[in-house]
Order: structure tokens, then C-alpha cells, then sequence
């Protein structure tokens, strides 16, 4: 019976890795659909977020409004990358775009360690987790750690509201009209500045909420702790089929059971109960699944992403219509 | 000649060609005695800093030098060819700790790293001959050479990607590395101080990799290859249809970029004598293709400048540092740099360019390479 | 109603047009044509804020919309439909409709305006469900055209609305225009099917290389030796 517990823990697990995943990976796609770029610097908003969290909830401002003021604060980062850095070299090369957002996440990730160093903090501090989110949840006979279930339900709530502004409303209609074909929507009458800048606003408020739960779930923070995230948001983003929102959603999910299989598979060997499998089956996965493979798991998370990139460049939702990949 | 980088056309038809002059005349209208006489003068200059007292600046040219070493690298894997490699610190640490290992010598192997291989543990690159450490040089050349293999059979795989997707991709070479480095603690000392290297590295080693470096980078750029990669550069599509592999002048230009950078990466590896995967990161990365993009890219000359002028800002800039105590104030300023560049000047200094030494001299007549 | 007075529009360092000045007056159909390349698409392009010229002025109702941004500009009433209609075609009809009145404050005579459009193109009305990448040529230009009146625009730039379509459908669609013209709408054709526009407009320019060569009326561009030679073969 435990294995089938284990099972379903990991399974949760995995959704709400994946929801973390699927938050972060939808702020990418939105603005690369419109703009063609790859916002490095999207890993550090979420970084933003953690330590406006932490800052708030030091001073004992209660969840509610901290989670109002980091989305505001994380908004209106957003908004000035775009304002400054992005908007002067719309209409450059890839090459250009590109570097000019790894710029950005240099003066982010430095930025913010001046300011920690300023303010005579440690480069990597506890976070103060809330106590709603910190402990386990009981369903039945299966414990699931309450973050898990928050995550998943926060982020199936704003994946699900998203869903409603871009397929319902029309600003969503536009942001849509925007991606396609971003000449055709000024033509429409579309105040692209607008759109592109509700873009940016949206997918920060969305990495702020990752970020908050990012940083209770390792339960410390640091400068650099944005850039393996936007990373696998970004691997996440391509798997689902990049440029696409749908994608991104299905992509973040899909590396949440990645690297949850990844991560409870090795080892799995040596926890299996006793008669479940045959003694050389057991000894066989214990040689090739060894626990010592779990540090390897963002390695093999990468080597996904160039497998794909190879066989199935558009990603599961693919678009065979666009040609970036060649 | 080549017609590749931006050159004014050849003087008009009927301009008088000097007649042969002789003595320093005919010298410095020789490309070849030109370079030769900028080489010595580097040959003078690092003699000279070898004088006691000069350690600050000893450690400031070798750094120089294995800087740019890293950035004519990457300027022939991203610049010449437009594929941007976001990963080419991975085989520098690969570089570092290769040749490290082989070095090492066996007492201390033992110690140091007792659950090596029985094949590895054995080997100890630490001979000399005479007085030329032979066995450092093998080292660096084994080194290097595993990691051309590596990148290879990366490339084969990568190169066909372009744009974001292969700048993305590459960079996920540098976190495999990584993880590779932290996790393969038997080889590596994982996440542990990599110390006890013996400090080989010299102003001459540097700097003789580097003039090599930057003659093949050099030759290269001015070779059927070259221009092959920088064709299809501009446009992969046009240069597909006019017959042009796309693969091999990507695959080439990749390579030869990963052994030096390899190279780079042992000679860093026995200057600072201790390391970790931290240092091979990304910090690293966007130091280089600041002084890649400040100089130009696909611009050789470009490079040597880009590295000079940002390594004396990064310097400057850590001493204000050091004063003010805002500590990261550096890289910001950098990483600014950057954009205003990027926004105001995309093609750096040079853009494609080259500041040919022996055109300063020319009064007249044919340029050549 | 429309006034462009000596434009100067660069691709880069590459001009474009040459000094082109013309105007079209409230309910007129101007026709502007010329061979491929000769800056008819530019020039649409430039009016409506697509392109920057680097001399010159284009007055609207005699305000000075040289600089204006394109999303202003459609709304002042000018609404381009452009080379290749460029329809979302992963948008339903419905949406692209939509879409082309998003400029528009008040919502209360969307519905009513969408009614006209599909009065016009009945056959779109049969397809509002479904995604604009699946209509076939001429319905997608049908649509095109749609959204661009969507807004309710004083003026109409209609930018080679027989691309590539069968002469048949053409015709179709240069039947819709002439009743627009009807309606009292201001139309400024960009065409290289000379006949149909000739047919349809009141006055035409015709533009190479970025110049203004000749103007006239229809009947005297037919009777025009150059005009019959280099676009009419004769």
C-alpha cells in the first residue's frame, strides 16, 4: 500500500511543481510571443518578489497584504525593464535582444546583492515562511505538505483566470492579435506600447507568485536564486510548444513530472518494499537508478531540453507554421 | 585577397605603386616585418614586467592574456558565424579541471583525490625537460583536445539550431558542466576547494598561446571557411541556396573555439591555482562577451582591443569598489555598458573591421591581410 | 479630405519615394497604380504611420498626420487593409471582425456594424466560428476588407485587394468596393491589375520608382500611349 501513498505524494507533487513551473513559463511565452524575446532577467522579478516577501513579512505585514505589495512591487520592476532596457532596441536582431536581457538579470542579481550587503544582510537569508503555508495537510491516510496544495491551487486559480482575460476579454483578444502579427494589430488600431507593457505587467505579477512560493519551498533566498528557474521555465515553455500560452502551461507540467520522476526514481531501488519485485530486478534498478543519480537531475532536465529542441523544435502543442528553430 | 571584411576598394587604376625603397622603408611596408616588430615589442614588454616589484601587473597581463584567449575564442564560435554560444565557459572548465588532474603530481593524487580511477591515478603530467615544463604542456594539449572531441559531438547536435534556441541550448551545456562538476566528486572534489595545482602558468606561456590564438583565429577569418561562416552570418537561407553546407563552418569554427578555450582554461587553472564550479559560471560568461560585443563581432582586432579596455575599466572599477565598499557596483556599471552599446553602437568598436598594423604604415599601394 | 505633399520615405539608406505628392478628395475613388517595386505599398504604409517619411507632409482633414502613431491615426478615421490582408488566422472570423473595431470607445453599435460587414460578405457570415487561417483566398481578403470597416473609417486604404486571387473572385470583390464607393465611402486603391482599377476609380495616379508620373481620369489614362504600352500591352 505505501507505494501507491508514495505514488500519489509524488504525484502532487509534481502538479504543483509543475504549477510553480507553469507560472513562471506562461510570463516568458507572453512576452516572447509578442516581442521575440527571451527575458533572462524574468528569473530575477521572481527573485524580487521572494525578497519584498521576506522584507514584508519580517515586518510582520499579514500574508494578504504581503502578497498585494509584492505583486505591485514586482509589477512595477516589470514595467521599468521594459520602459528602459527593452523598449530602445525593439526590432533588433535576436542577438541583440538576447543579451541585452542577460544584462538586465546582471544588474538585477548584482542590485539586489549591493542592496542586501547595504542593508548588512548575509547574501542568503532564511525566509520567514507563514505559518498558513508551512506543515502538512492530512488526506486520509496521505500527509501532503500544505504548500504543495496552496501551489497548486493558486496556481491553477490565476492559470485559469489567465485563460479567461486572453480568450474572453479584449485586451486578451489583443495581446493575441499581438503575437500573430504585431504589424497588422497596430494597423487594427492597437496601442502596442500598451499591450506589450500589459504583457510585461502580467507575467510579473504571475513570476511574483512563483517567486513567494519558490522561496517558501527552499526556504531560503539569495541574489542568484532566479536564474536556474528561469531556465527551466523557459525549457518548460519549449517543451509545451514555445510562443504559446497553452504551451507554456502544458510544458510547466510536464518538467514538474520530469523532474519529479527524476528526482524519486534513483534510489527508488532501495526503498521498493520487500516482494514488490524480484530480487535481481531489485538489484538491477539499484545499479542503474542509483540514488547518487538525483544530483544529476537539472543536468538531465537540460539534456530533455535539447532532445527536444532536436526531434520536436515546435514542443508538444507544437506550431508547425513558425520557423525560428532553423 | 580576400574581399570579406569592410575595406575601401583598392585605389584607383593608374596610382603610382612606390618604387621599391629600400632600407626602413621597405620594412615597414612589409606586413610581415610589421608583425614581427609588434611582437617583439610584446616580447620587450613582458621581459621588462618580469622586473621584482611588478607582481600586480605580472598578474594583470596574464589575466589579460587568457582573456583574450576566451574572447577571440568566442569571437570565432559566435561572432564569425552568428550562432551565439552562451556555453563556452563550460569547456574552459572542463579545460581547468583536466588538465589539473593530469598534473597533479602522484603523492599528492593520492591524497588529494584517492577515489580516481586506478588508470588516472596513475598518470602525472608534472615532467619537465630541462628546464620547460613538457609535462604541463601535454597536459594542456590532452586537455584541450578531449574537450575539442566533446565539443564535437556537442556541435553536431547544437549547431543545427540558431537564434535563441541555440544561445538557450548552450547555456544548458554550462549547467550540465556544472552539475556534472559538483556531482563527479571522485574526479573533481565536487563542490570542495580544487587546490594544490601547481602554478605553471607564466607571462610567456599566456601569451604565447594567445599570439597563436590570435593567429589562427586570424588566418581563419581570412580562409574559404571564414568566409563560409561569415556568409552565412548574414543570411543562413541565402547562403543554403547558393550551396554553402551550413554545418561544417559552424562545427570547424566551433571546435577549434572550444580547444582554446580549453587551453584558457588550463592556463587559468595553473595561475590561480585554486578553483570550483563556482568560478565557471555565469558571472564569467558575461564578462567575456562584454569585451566580445565592446569590441566587435566577427572583428579580430575588435577583440584584442574589447578585452584591454574592459579589463582596465573592471580593474578601475574594483578599486572603487574596494573604496566604497559597494561591492557588485562593478558588474552593474558593466552590464550597463552593455546596453547602452547594444542600443547605441550594436557593432562595438570595429563592427567587422580589423585595424590591419601594416595599413598605419602604408603610403600607397594594394592593402593585403 | 487626404493631401500628401512631396514624401521622402527611406527603407534604410534605400529611398523609396521620391518626392510623391497627391490627394484625394472626400468621396472620391482614387486609384494609385504601378508595376512591382514602384512604392505603391510604401506609400500606403506611410500614411498610415507604418513608415516615417523623412521629408514631407501628409495632411488629413487638414491636420498634420506626418508623425502620427498608427493607432492613432486609425482612429481619425483612416483604416488601411494591407498587401496580402494579413487576417489573424489563428483568430476566429468572429474575433478578426472584433478586432478590427477595438479602437472604438463605444461598443453600443458594434453589433449593428457587424451586421453590415456581413451583409457585404455574406459567405463570412457562415464561417464567424472558425479560424481565419482556414478560409480560402478571396474569403480571406473578403475578411480583411471586413475588419478594416470595422472601424467606421472616413477613409479607406485598400492595398492590392486582388492579390493572388482567381478573376472571378476579383471581380466579386471590386463589385463590393464600387458599392462602398456608392455608400459614400473615401477609398484609396493601391492596385497592378490596372483594368479592374481603372474601371473602378474616379481619378488615377500612376507612381514608379518612387514618382508620381501621370494623372488623370480613367478614360484619359486608356487613351494614354505610355500607359497602354507599359501596363495595358498594347
Amino acid at each position: 500500500m505505501t507505494m501507491v501513498y508514495y505514488a500519489i505524494q509524488q504525484t502532487v507533487n509534481a502538479l504543483s511543481i509543475g504549477s510553480l513551473y507553469a507560472l513562471m513559463a506562461v510570463g516568458l511565452a507572453m512576452v516572447f510571443s509578442i516581442l521575440r524575446l527571451i527575458n533572462f532577467a524574468h528569473g530575477d522579478l521572481m527573485m524580487i518578489a521572494a525578497y519584498l516577501a521576506a522584507f514584508a513579512l519580517f515586518a510582520n505585514v499579514p500574508l494578504g497584504l504581503t502578497v498585494i505589495f509584492i505583486i505591485a512591487g514586482t509589477v512595477i520592476v516589470g514595467l521599468l525593464m521594459e520602459r528602459i532596457a527593452y523598449r530602445p532596441i525593439r526590432g533588433a536582431p535576436d542577438v541583440a535582444t538576447l543579451l541585452t536581457s542577460l544584462a538586465v538579470a546582471q544588474i538585477l542579481q548584482n542590485g539586489m546583492l549591493l542592496t542586501t550587503r547595504f542593508l548588512g544582510q548575509p547574501i542568503q537569508i532564511a525566509f520567514p515562511t507563514p505559518a498558513v503555508l508551512n506543515g502538512v495537510v492530512a488526506f486520509g491516510p496521505i500527509t501532503v505538505p500544505r504548500l504543495n496544495v496552496v501551489s497548486l491551487a493558486v496556481g491553477f486559480i490565476a492559470l485559469v483566470s489567465l485563460s479567461f482575460f486572453v480568450t474572453r476579454t479584449v485586451p486578451g483578444l489583443s495581446m493575441r492579435a499581438a503575437a500573430e502579427d504585431l504589424t497588422a494589430a497596430q494597423l487594427m488600431g492597437i496601442n502596442i506600447n500598451r499591450i506589450i507593457a500589459l504583457a510585461f505587467a502580467i507575467g510579473s505579477g504571475l513570476a511574483a507568485i512563483a517567486g513567494l512560493l519558490f522561496a517558501v519551498q527552499a526556504g531560503q533566498i539569495n541574489p542568484y536564486m532566479g536564474f536556474t528557474p528561469v531556465l527551466k521555465a523557459f525549457i518548460a515553455a519549449v517543451i509545451g510548444g514555445f510562443g504559446s500560452i497553452a504551451g507554456a502551461v502544458v510544458g510547466g507540467f510536464v518538467l514538474g513530472a520530469l523532474e519529479v520522476l527524476l528526482t524519486a526514481l534513483p534510489g527508488i531501488g532501495d526503498i521498493l518494499p520487500p516482494g514488490m519485485v524480484s530480487p535481481s530486478t531489485q538489484a538491477l534498478i539499484q545499479q542503474w537508478l542509483p540514488s547518487s543519480l538525483t544530483g544529476y537531475r537539472d543536468a538531465f532536465v537540460f539534456v530533455a531540453l535539447i532532445l527536444m529542441l532536436l526531434f520536436r523544435p515546435n514542443g508538444i502543442l507544437g506550431r508547425p507554421d513558425r520557423e525560428e528553430m532553423r | 585577397m580576400s574581399t570579406l571584411d569592410d575595406r575601401p576598394a583598392s585605389p584607383a587604376v593608374g596610382e603610382a605603386q612606390p618604387a621599391n625603397p629600400g632600407g626602413v622603408a621597405a620594412l615597414t611596408q612589409s606586413p610581415v616585418a610589421i608583425r614581427l616588430g609588434a611582437i617583439l615589442l610584446l616580447a620587450v614588454g613582458l621581459t621588462l614586467l618580469q622586473l621584482p616589484g611588478r607582481a600586480f601587473w605580472q598578474g594583470f597581463v596574464i589575466n589579460l592574456g587568457i582573456f583574450m584567449i576566451l574572447v577571440l575564442s568566442l569571437n570565432l564560435a559566435s561572432g564569425f558565424t552568428g550562432v551565439f554560444s552562451l556555453g563556452h565557459i563550460g569547456f574552459m572548465a572542463l579545460g581547468a579541471y583536466g588538465s589539473a588532474i593530469l598534473t597533479l603530481p602522484l603523492a599528492k593524487k593520492a591524497d588529494y583525490l584517492p577515489n580516481l580511477p586506478a588508470w588516472l591515478a596513475a598518470v602525472h603530467f608534472d615532467f619537465y625537460l630541462g628546464p620547460f615544463p613538457l609535462g604541463f604542456l601535454l597536459a594542456t594539449l590532452l586537455a584541450a583536445g578531449l574537450v575539442a572531441g566533446v565539443a564535437l559531438l556537442v556541435g553536431l547536435v547544437l549547431m543545427r539550431l540558431s537564434g535563441h534556441f541555440v544561445a538557450v541550448a548552450t547555456l544548458g551545456f554550462l549547467v550540465i558542466v556544472r552539475v556534472i562538476l559538483f556531482n563527479a566528486d571522485n574526479f573533481t572534489r565536487g563542490s570542495r576547494t580544487f587546490s594544490n595545482v601547481t602554478p605553471y602558468t607564466g607571462l610567456w606561456w599566456v601569451w604565447c598561446w594567445a599570439i597563436l590564438t590570435l593567429y589562427v583565429v586570424w588566418r581563419l577569418k581570412y580562409s574559404a571557411y571564414g568566409r563560409a561562416m561569415f556568409a552565412q552570418r548574414e543570411d543562413s537561407l541565402a547562403a543554403q541556396a547558393i550551396g554553402l553546407a551550413i554545418l561544417p563552418p559552424r562545427l570547424l569554427a566551433f571546435v577549434v573555439s572550444a580547444f582554446f578555450t580549453a587551453v584558457a582554461g588550463s592556463l587559468y587553472a595553473h595561475f590561480i591555482t585554486s578553483f570550483s564550479p563556482t568560478v565557471f559560471y555565469f558571472d564569467l560568461t558575461f564578462r567575456v562577451i562584454t569585451m566580445l560585443i565592446v569590441g566587435g563581432l566577427g572583428s579580430v582586432s575588435g577583440s584584442v582591443l574589447g578585452t584591454v579596455a574592459i579589463m582596465a575599466l573592471a580593474e578601475a572599477l574594483r578599486r572603487l569598489e574596494d573604496v566604497t565598499l559597494l561591492y557588485g557596483m562593478s558588474q552593474i556599471t558593466l552590464a550597463v555598458i552593455l546596453i547602452v552599446i547594444i542600443i547605441y553602437r550594436p557593432n562595438g568598436l570595429l563592427g567587422r573591421r580589423e585595424i590591419v598594423l601594416a595599413r598605419l604604415f602604408r603610403k600607397g599601394g594594394e592593402p593585403s591581410p | 479630405m487626404l493631401k500628401l505633399s512631396n514624401l521622402h520615405v527611406y527603407y534604410g539608406s534605400i529611398r523609396a519615394l521620391n518626392g510623391v505628392s497627391f490627394q484625394v478628395n472626400e468621396g472620391e475613388l482614387v486609384a494609385l497604380i504601378g508595376s512591382n517595386g514602384a512604392g505603391k505599398s510604401t506609400t500606403l504604409k506611410t500614411i498610415s504611420g507604418l513608415l516615417r517619411p523623412r521629408q514631407g507632409a501628409i495632411l488629413y482633414e487638414d491636420a498634420d498626420i506626418t508623425r502620427t502613431a498608427p493607432d492613432r491615426i486609425v482612429a481619425l478615421g483612416i483604416s488601411h487593409c494591407p498587401e496580402g490582408r494579413r487576417i489573424f488566422g489563428g483568430l476566429t472570423v468572429r474575433e478578426n471582425l472584433r478586432l478590427g473595431a477595438v479602437q472604438r470607445r463605444r461598443r453600443t453599435d458594434m453589433a449593428a456594424d457587424m451586421e453590415w460587414v456581413l451583409s457585404l460578405f455574406p459567405i463570412l457570415k457562415e464561417r464567424l466560428s472558425q479560424s481565419g487561417g482556414t478560409l480560402s483566398g478571396g474569403e480571406q481578403q473578403m475578411l480583411a476588407i471586413g475588419r478594416a470597416l470595422m472601424s467606421r473609417p472616413k477613409l479607406l486604404l485598400l492595398d492590392e485587394p486582388s492579390l493572388g486571387l482567381a478573376p472571378l473572385i476579383v471581380e466579386h470583390i471590386f463589385q463590393i468596393i464600387r458599392q462602398l464607393k456608392q455608400q459614400g465611402k473615401t477609398i484609396l486603391l493601391v492596385e497592378q491589375n490596372i483594368h479592374q482599377a481603372l474601371d473602378a476609380a474616379d481619378r488615377v495616379y500612376v507612381i514608379e520608382t518612387g514618382q508620381i508620373t501621370l494623372t488623370g481620369t480613367p478614360e484619359e489614362l486608356k487613351h494614354n500611349p505610355q500607359v497602354e504600352q507599359s501596363y495595358l500591352g498594347k
